[in-house]
């Protein structure tokens, strides 16, 4: 059993490692605003972070992660370029799973950096592999921006490309927005009743949403309804991509292939590229570094580009020991009108010591 | 010690439990004034009536408190995370029936699934600059049933009574509450949505899988069921 005792002094090492990387000690505090996470990840959060209020300030949340108030301080008051680490608790509410804990401690390493996105997700992922040492640990790679670029690249509606890069991170759902667009499901009848007009209401309308709002969508139905499949051999590329899971080179090849008949995803493909040489030049075998196209898809985070996780190699049921990614698009989010690339990973102290007591 | 039986304290629910123990030779009482909230048992030994508030026997279920206790399906699910784990249905009993429900306005012509309620939720979101927002007391069965369906956008505001007149009232776009014949729904100018149905409930006799019985308690729970069944 690890004590606690053990963790802290561990979490502290760990920072240790990124300060002398030259990143900046920040604290931000337990309890966060809880409108900013609200906002971001919706009613999930509930779900997975612990909500608690006071009559004066509101709803509060127990810090599910330090990346959001990180970049929230960053945006407002950061100096460029930025590294920041951080050690401390994150409170996870659980209810489906009682063994796994609704506290432990993150050690973290982000890097605000506009000069070369690729040399600073390299610099991230080698940083935690070094303080992983010689652990038997599998790291896993993958990169939700190259999806992004194949759905972008779709011959369809800017209205269809919407709705499923909303639902990218919902996999479930993201398949059947996909199968619809293709035309593999039927039109309910409920729906055919409606674009033929034949759907009348004499209910007065309640609440805020307007005839206006429901007319419009009423509109967008009809000329989505005109709109032509999305082509077979395109849900089979989307098909294709998230099979790829394979060493990186290989992996590498087979996304190469696709662009040939995807040539939006070429920019994608090239950063995947460039980062496989950056982490190379950073000393770590891409050889032997798996890269997952879906990998990361069902997490809820905010990862828009790289991502990566480290998992033991020989005890399937603990959690990753570290994990992290790129995340551009919160900091836009965050930013009011401002962005800047960002990539950061985290580690749980707890679970390497753990390893290391049963390896 | 004796074999406790949670039952609600009050109103249509609790009548009706006391027919059904009585249909089965078991009556089931108030003791002294209307005003007491305590309870006599004539017909079987060695158990004792504890009237509660439906909406804590699942709690008190699951703590061991008591062994037995009637409440609904959706007061069980809805409170009791993993309540396989902590209670065991025995019986259901045919009353107190009601339908967790998602419903929108009925003018909203172009929202009749899951799936238009989402696309809604984006545009209105976008509209507004603010999530959804569907009223409801269930909390953790709305938020999971709509989690599985893939919804995003919307957010659940809370709601303890009169959940229906939140639309009208403009606190919410759409709520999530029992119904058991629709009415106050169309009263309210709301509908059903066709795959909006959250969980079927009614009235059940749950056992708990905590509470710690002795010999004598056990020996009551075997006489009990045997009675029941």
């Amino acid at each position: 059993m690890v004590t606690r005792a053990e963790t802290n002094a561990k979490a502290t090492a760990l920072r240790a490692v990124f300060e002398r990387e030259g990143a900046q000690v920040v604290e931000p505090p337990m309890l966060q605003p809880a409108g900013t996470l609200l906002d971001l990840y919706g009613e999930d959060i509930r779900a997975r972070a612990y909500v608690t209020s006071d009559a004066l300030r509101g709803e509060q949340v127990l810090r599910p992660d330090f990346t959001v108030p990180v970049v929230q301080m960053h945006m407002a008051e950061g100096a460029e370029p930025a590294r920041y680490t951080y050690a401390g608790e994150v409170f996870r509410r659980q209810e489906r799973h009682a063994d796994r804990p609704n506290e432990y401690v993150q050690v973290g390493y982000e890097v605000f950096e506009r000069a070369d996105p690729a040399a600073s997700d390299a610099e991230v992922f080698a940083l935690i592999a070094q303080a992983l040492g010689d652990l038997p640990v599998r790291a896993v790679t993958g990169d939700i921006g190259v999806l992004m670029a194949v759905v972008d690249g779709l011959q369809t509606s800017q209205l269809r490309k919407d709705a499923l890069m909303r639902h990218i991170w919902r996999p479930r759902r993201f398949r059947a927005l996909l199968d619809q667009f293709a035309g593999r499901t039927p039109v309910p009848p409920s729906r055919r009743a409606l674009l033929a007009g034949e759907i009348t209401c004499d209910a007065p309308l309640v609440g805020l949403r307007s005839h206006r709002e429901i007319e419009a969508r009423i509109a967008a139905l009809k000329a989505d309804a005109d709109v032509a499949p999305i082509k077979t051999r395109d849900v089979d590329m989307i098909e294709a991509l998230l099979d790829i899971a394979a060493p990186m080179p290989g992996a590498l090849g087979r996304l190469h292939d696709l662009s040939v008949d995807l040539p939006a995803i070429i920019p994608a493909v090239a950063r995947v590229s460039t980062r496989m040489d950056a982490l190379s030049a950073r000393g770590i075998d891409v050889s032997s570094l798996m890269f997952e196209a879906s990998y990361g898809r069902t997490s809820m985070e905010y990862y828009d580009g790289f991502v990566f996780g480290f998992k033991a190699r020989d005890h399937v049921d603990m959690p990753p020991l570290a994990t992290g990614g790129r995340y551009d698009a919160l900091t836009r989010r965050l930013g009011k009108g401002t962005e800047i690339p960002a990539v950061g990973g985290v580690m749980r102290p707890g679970l390497i010591l753990e390893l290391e007591s049963r390896a | 010690m004796t074999l406790k039986l949670g039952v609600p304290s009050k109103g249509r629910l609790m009548e009706k439990t006391f027919q059904w123990f009585a249909a089965r030779g078991i009556t089931l009482a108030r003791s002294g004034s209307d005003r007491e909230y305590a309870g006599v048992v004539d017909g079987i030994d060695n158990v004792s009536l504890v009237l509660l508030s439906a909406g804590e026997i699942p709690r008190e279920l699951a703590a061991g408190r008591i062994h037995l206790g009637v409440t609904g399906t959706d007061l069980v699910h809805e409170k009791l995370a993993l309540w396989e784990q902590s209670v065991k249905r025995v019986e259901e009993l045919g009353f107190g029936h009601a339908d967790l429900i998602l419903a929108v306005p009925k003018a909203w012509i172009d929202v009749d699934t899951l799936h238009d309620l989402d696309a809604a939720a984006a545009a209105f979101r976008r509209a507004h600059g603010f999530r959804m927002r569907i009223a409801t007391k269930y909390h953790r069965l709305v938020r999971e049933f709509l989690r599985a369906a893939g919804v995003a956008d919307y957010a659940l505001v809370d709601s303890q009574g009169a959940t229906e007149g939140t639309v009208a009232n403009e606190t919410a776009e759409a709520v999530a509450d029992i119904t058991s014949t629709g009415e106050t729904l169309r009263a309210n100018h709301l509908k059903l949505l066709g795959d909006g149905l959250i969980l079927r409930s009614q009235a059940t006799l749950w056992q708990s899988r905590t509470a710690s019985m002795d010999k004598a308690e056990r020996a009551s729970l075997q006489e009990l069921l045997r009675r029941l069944g």
